[in-house]
């Protein structure tokens, strides 16, 4: 139980990292656009680029908001 | 060479060129201060479990995912990942945390093989074997999964798997050579760059792979086809650099 939760830990930090909020974040805007692209509100192509921007502008305010608060001498060094 | 072919080779050459300069830090502390020859066989070791990483896992992903669910995965996975490297880079050149310096951890490794005690397994110095095969394995690992994800979207992984080696040839060489910590190689610059390739690729495959949910599964168009990845890239550079201006502002002062 112990090695598997130390296996899952090294996975979630190695992938994910320090900000969880980025990852969960972009698996939410791919979510969204998958269920726009089922619903076939707009053009496929226009989807692809409203969901990059989503993408590029959520990932933006997560780094700088980050930036802002401030961080942990553990985290500066990491 | 396709414009995806181009960027995986120079993402994943950049990125073990960085990885591999962390690791010969490592492997070189030990060999200077404990044994080269102990060092030399866990460098090689390390080595070979990548290689094996490598081979397996991506031979699985091609043959069990249809390709617009292994464009959505390893799209989204990549582009995580990605964000991941892009994040930590943009932090660094704001002054908001501290760069990696491979004079302070040279010196760090030397102290703590000086410290350790002598034990002998298989006739190597096992401390020396030890600590080079956990820091050529780990710093590889994010080398393979680099390699594995874009390699596999672009449908080259022996092009990704060749960049890899052509960066592991240089450090080795330039190591070789200069005898001492790479401390002069960009370290920051190459993982900003790192990261925005994989922001771009990542962010353009996830999105191609949302087609898989469509009734015909086939892989979403972006506008402009291809010439879109530099469009992406062009926007991710744009905002990073945007954003480590405004968070300069935020660093503190230095004393």
């Amino acid at each position: 139980m112990r090695y598997g939760r130390g296996f899952g830990r090294f996975w979630f930090d190695f992938v994910v990292g320090e900000d969880w909020r980025i990852a969960a974040g972009v698996v939410v805007v791919l979510g969204l656009g998958a269920l726009a692209l089922r619903a076939e509100v707009v053009s496929d192509q226009l989807l692809a680029v409203l969901i990059a921007a989503a993408i590029v502008a959520l990932v933006m305010l997560s780094i700088v908001s980050a930036g802002y608060r401030r961080p942990t001498r553990a985290e500066e060094h990491r | 060479m396709t414009s995806s072919q181009a960027g995986l080779l120079t993402a994943v050459f950049l990125a073990s060129a960085v990885e591999f300069v962390e690791a010969f830090t490592i492997v070189l502390a030990m060999g200077v201060t404990r044994e080269w020859r102990s060092a030399l066989w866990g460098t090689a070791a390390g080595i070979a479990t990548l290689i094996a990483v490598t081979a397996v896992a991506g031979y699985a992903l091609v043959r069990w995912l249809p390709e617009s669910a292994l464009q959505l995965a390893v799209g989204t996975l990549l582009l995580i990942f990605g964000l991941q490297w892009l994040r930590k880079a943009i932090l660094r050149a704001a002054g908001l945390k501290t760069l990696h310096d491979e004079e302070q951890a040279f010196h760090q490794e030397r102290e703590a093989a000086l410290r350790a005690s002598r034990d002998q397994r298989l006739g190597l110095d096992w401390f020396a074997f030890v600590v080079s095969f956990k820091a050529v394995l780990l710093e590889g690992l994010e080398v393979v999964f680099i390699v594995i994800t874009f390699g596999v979207n672009a449908d080259s992984v022996p092009l990704a798997s060749a960049g890899a080696a052509a960066a592991c040839v240089l450090v080795l060489v330039s190591g070789a050579i200069l005898h001492r910590p790479l401390a002069r190689v960009p370290e920051n610059t190459l993982k900003f760059a790192v990261g925005l390739l994989l922001a771009t690729f990542g962010t353009f495959w996830s999105v191609e792979g949302l087609g898989v949910v469509t009734a015909s599964r086939e892989s979403l168009e972006w506008p402009g086809g291809e010439l879109a990845i530099l469009v992406l890239l062009a926007v991710w550079s744009a905002v990073s650099c945007a954003a480590v201006m405004a968070l300069r502002r935020a660093a503190p002062e230095p004393a």
